[in-house]
Order: C-alpha cells, then structure tokens, then sequence
C-alpha cells in the first residue's frame, strides 16, 4: 500500500477522475500527463504505467496532454490505454502508440432473440461456433486469399467484404470509418505480413480475444438504447480481436525502421519503443500508410467472423438473418492512429491521434458517425474480461474538450498472465463460471486460466469513471452467456 | 559463469512477458533468449527437434539484432507453423558496422495433439531492450508483447 499511497502524492489533484502527472515529474516533458483514475483505481496504478505516461509527453509535438485512461496498465513504451495527439506539422507518427495488433477492436451485433430463446442451447451453439470460426494459438482460416485479393483488402477493407458475400452494405455504414480508412500504401506491406496475413483471415487469434453471447441486462439510457436497437432481455453477440499476424509483422517492420529515423531526425527516446518520426517524413507516413492497410484488414477478419456467426444462427433456428434482426450495432478500433479536426485553444487544428487501448467516443451531430446515430452519439463499446459485464456507451460533447474524443477500451490488466497461471487453473475457472451460468470454449484449458476474470480490474469501476467524468455516457450493461476464447 | 546458473529468468510485467538471459558468449545469451521467449508460449521439451532451419540476420546494433532473431521465430511460426526449442547460434560478428548472426534452430510443426499452449507471443518489442557484457557473462533483457 505505501508503494501506491506514493503514487497519488505525486500527482496533483484535478477532480475526483483527474489526477494530473506534473511536467516535472520527469525531464523533458513537453506537457503534462493527465490519468482518469478514481482514487481506488489509481490505487491500483503501477509507477511503471506512471513512467510511461511521462514518457510519452517527452515526444515533439505532442498536444495538451499525455493521458491514460481508467482502464491503463503498463504496456510497452506506451501504456496501453494511452490517448496522445500529436500536431499535423510539428508532432510525429509513433507505431509504438498504436501497438502491434493494428486496429484490435470490437464489435456488436443485435438479434431478436432473447436470452430464454438461446440459454438453453447455449453449448451446442457455442460448439458450433467454435468449429465455424477458427480460434488459438496457430489457428488457420479455411478461407485462402491471394496477393491480389490482399491488395484489394487492405485498400478497400469492409467493401471487400461485402462485394464478396461476407455481409450487408448497411454493416458498412455500422462501422467506424466504414470499415475502410483513406490512405493505404499496400508497398509499404512487406511479403513477410503477407505471407502471416494470407492464412489467418476470419480467425479470432488467442490471448484476451474472444466471441461471446450475451444478453441486456440493464438498459441505463432508452433514448441511446432505442437508437442503438438495444433492449433489455434481448440476445447480442460481441466479437472482439484485430489484423493477426498482418498487423503484428506490419508494426514490427516499421518499428525497427523508426528506431533508425528517430536517429537520423534527433528525436531523444527515453525508451527505444517510444520510436517515432516527423509526421511528414517518408519514414512516418510510409508506416502509417502500412498501419491503414493493416487497419482494413482487422476490419474485414471481423465482418468474416461475423459472417460466419450469422451462419451458425441462421442454420441453428432455422431463420434468415433479417428474421434474427441480426444487424450491426456497431465496430469500434482500439488500437489506431488517426488524423482528426479537433479544437485546441479555440482554433480547429488537425492532429494524429494516437489510441492504443483506448476507444474513439465521438458527441452527437459528429459528421463521422453513423446518420442513425447522429442524435445519440457514436456507440461506444466496452468489453469486459472473460464471464464479466460488457458495456455500451454513447460519446459526448465532453470527450472532444476532455480526451480528444476517446474513451477506454475495457476492463484493464491488474495480475500478470505468469501469475494468472499459476494461480488459476482453466478447468477450474470454467467450473466456476459454469456456476454462473456462463459457459465457455476453449482449444485448451491453460489459455482459460491467463484470462480469469480476476486478473483484471472490474469493468464497472472503469466504466462508472468515463461515465462520471462524461467522456462517454452508460446505455446498457451486457452480460455473457457463452464465450469462445481465442 | 557457474555450470549451474539459469539460463534464463522471467521478470514481472502485468500485460507482456519480460525477461533475462544470460550467456558465457553473446552467441549464448542469444540461444537462451530464443529459449525464454518460446518457453512463455510453450513447455519447449514437448518440441522434437525433428526440423533444422538456418537464419541469418544482419542489424546496425545488438538491440535491433535481438529484435529481428526473436522476430524472426514469430514470423515463422505463423508463415510455416513451425515452432522451436533448440537454438544454436554459431556466430554472432561484427562487420563493416553491421552485426551479423547466423544460426540453425530445430523444432517441429504444431501438432495441436501434443502441443499445449500456454499463450501466443505477437510481438519482439524495444521495451527495456539490453543487450549487454558483464565481467564474465553476457546479459539480456527483453520484453515481449502477449
């Protein structure tokens, strides 16, 4: 306890969710670090997540603050959970405030089924599931695509899906950036991403990745909820993972070629994975036009898991999908730079923002959300860890002056998987769960036991602190009723 | 280096895996670190070394070598479903300004009947990376991203 009684003296109070990490914490530091923390959830705080907060406010151009969100932990170089802009002419582009799983993220469909309809069949559904959708470590797809057919994902993302069969055109409209961002440079892609990229698209991966069905438990907001299709009792299914291999070897080529830039450009790196460069270099936008391509790939192996979801259902009830009301709620990114309009000091500026564990939250009449959505805001959508309650939110104007329009992204790590794993073990947590009545599948146990919901923080307590600070606002709570854990 | 010294320990990290390494030669330290990053995924014993592959890297430094040979792995393993747990580096040298390495590993492809994962490592990172001599040993420090 004193060790993080040592951390709040640190820090200077903003509010009761704001604590500000001061300039000179460290030297160097271009702004301040902003942490959106309850005092109990800075309790928990490592001084190593701390370190990584100011570390990231020592990099050129970087605008109002470095901030973490209430779900942070520590990462590499940057904290997962991290939100931090960097001005379109002075500032730079960092893979490291991305991550290497280029545009992880989460999606929500609606049905209209309710949890009686589902709750007991839960084990043959998620049986089938798991054998239509390929999950763990070394999982092939039985889908093969080609160079050419590469190409055109990366470029197109979720067009290519839905020009090929893997969905709706409205599931485009669902989704952030409609599933495809401007900008790819599919040269910069090496043939050792395409070589991990062809075999693994429409598969969830490993790790805290997983499928799950769920229902409505709570709806906090009916206006949000009503916009959204959500109501209480009713069956949704949450799919949460990112671009794969593609994305990893992606981050990782351009990451070794930054270390060199931030060399050649005398940018100083208080860690070497904080590696950046000027965004208008070659050696910027070459990674970042490689990050888009990664981007709408994660976003297609998405649409394709969901597709194939909708199979499973549609085969099961014997149902069409439009019968099953199985639409798009909506695809948030977590991990994703972006080029945004944001006001700072009064004056509309453009500038990289950098999310990497964090979601976008943007406020009602945004231009880019969804016209059905306009009047609510952008769903925001927080996945719990595994057999705990996820959430849907709705942004607000707050986030824009707050967070640049972010807000966090789930429950937040608190216990190491070496740790988990030698605490827990995975037949054991899915007794337990079954108690509860959740079910869940796995290709092996031992991956059950490195996501146990104990290792993480309780996505209530980082949901009611955006929820407080109103950088996003609750409209439902979700609970699981059966997962397939990647 | 006494006979009976880890080859490798694991260091605290709540998200990813950090780890030490530790070698007589630079050519050492870099097998174990090999060792340490598959060992986090998998119990490297239930990998027969029925497959050799050779690698050769060439990086400007020890800490972007470190970086490709654990890359490198994690390319293979998704590329050609290969995984390994015996690494022999044979030299590691120094050449015009560029570090270069070359190595045979031997492992297997994944047989999902006998090999139980743990976990999947996605990515080498810089993170606190070191590679660096002591008196008598070569220590490294790595962290990877789960």
């Amino acid at each position: 306890m004193s060790e993080n009684n040592s951390i709040s003296v640190q820090l200077n109070k903003i509010n009761d969710n704001t604590w500000e990490v001061p300039q000179g914490y460290r030297p160097g530091m271009r702004v301040p670090g902003r942490l959106f923390l309850s005092f109990p959830l800075l309790e928990m705080l490592e001084q190593g997540t701390l370190d990584q907060v100011a570390n990231v406010a020592t990099l050129p151009g970087i605008q109002k603050y470095s901030m973490a969100m209430p779900d942070a932990h520590l990462g590499y170089g940057f904290p997962i959970g991290g939100v931090a802009a960097f001005d379109r002419e002075e500032g730079v582009i960092s893979p490291g405030g991305v991550g290497f799983d280029i545009n992880c993220g989460v999606r929500l469909i609606r049905s209209n089924l309710l949890e009686s309809d589902v709750r007991p069949y839960i084990k043959d559904i998620l049986e089938k599931l798991f054998h239509a959708i390929p999950s763990g470590v070394g999982s092939k797809s039985r889908l093969r695509v080609n160079d050419d057919q590469l190409d055109d994902i990366f470029i197109n993302g979720s067009n290519w899906a839905v020009e090929n069969g893997y969905g709706i055109p409205e599931d485009i409209e669902k989704c952030e950036s409609q599933g495809m961002m401007e900008g790819a440079l599919v040269k910069q892609v090496s043939t050792k991403a395409r070589q991990r990229g062809r075999p693994q698209l429409g598969t969830l991966g490993s790790g805290n990745h997983f499928l799950e069905i769920q229902y409505v438990a709570e709806v906090y907001d009916r206006k949000a909820a009503d916009a959204f299709g959500l109501y209480e009792g009713q069956v949704t299914c949450m799919i949460h993972c990112g671009s794969r291999g593609a994305g990893h070897q992606i981050c990782t080529d351009h990451l070794r070629n930054l270390t060199q830039a931030a060399q050649k450009y005398n940018i100083y790196l208080p860690d070497k994975q904080l590696a950046c460069a000027p965004t208008d270099s070659s050696e910027a936008q070459n990674y970042f036009g490689a990050m888009v391509c990664a981007a709408n790939y994660a976003w297609v192996n998405r649409q394709i898991i969901m597709h194939w979801a909708r199979g499973v259902f549609q085969d099961f009830f014997k149902q069409d999908i439009d019968e099953l009301g199985m639409n798009l709620v909506y695809d948030v990114a977590h991990n994703v730079a972006k080029l945004e309009e944001h006001r700072i000091e009064n004056k509309k500026k453009e500038i990289y923002v950098h999310r990497k564990g964090a979601t976008r939250a943007f406020p009602p009449m945004h231009p880019d959300i969804p016209q059905a959505y306009r009047k609510v805001g952008q769903p925001v959508l927080i996945p719990g860890s595994m057999g705990t309650a996820s959430y849907v939110l709705h942004g607000t104007y707050d986030s824009m002056d707050i967070s640049f329009g972010s807000a966090c992204h789930g429950a937040g790590r608190v216990m190491s998987r070496a740790h988990a794993k030698h605490e827990f073990r995975g037949e054991q947590i899915q007794r337990e769960l079954s108690e509860k009545g959740i079910s869940v599948r796995a290709t092996q146990p031992a991956l059950i036991a490195e996501e146990a919901p104990e290792v993480y923080k309780s996505s209530s307590d980082v949901v009611d602190v955006v929820h407080n600070l109103g950088i996003a606002r609750k409209v439902a709570r979700l609970m699981p009723i059966g997962v397939v854990k990647g | 280096m006494p006979a009976d010294m880890k080859k490798y320990e694991y260091l605290n990290h709540t998200a990813d895996a950090k780890f030490l390494a530790y070698g007589k030669t630079l050519e050492e330290a870099f097998e174990n670190a090999a060792l340490a990053m598959f060992n986090v995924m998998i119990n490297t014993n239930t990998i027969s070394p029925i497959k050799s592959v050779n690698i050769e890297l060439s990086a400007q430094d020890l800490d972007t070598l470190l970086f490709d040979w654990l890359s490198e792995f994690l390319f293979l393993m998704d590329a050609e479903n290969l995984i390994f747990g015996e690494f022999k580096v044979h030299k590691i040298k120094q050449e015009e300004g560029q570090f270069q390495l070359n190595a045979t590993v031997y492992g297997e492809k994944i047989d999902h009947s006998k090999h139980m994962f743990d976990t999947e490592v996605k990515a080498a990172t810089y993170n606190d990376i070191q590679v660096k001599q002591l008196a008598d040993m070569w220590v490294i420090q790595a962290t990877v991203d789960i």
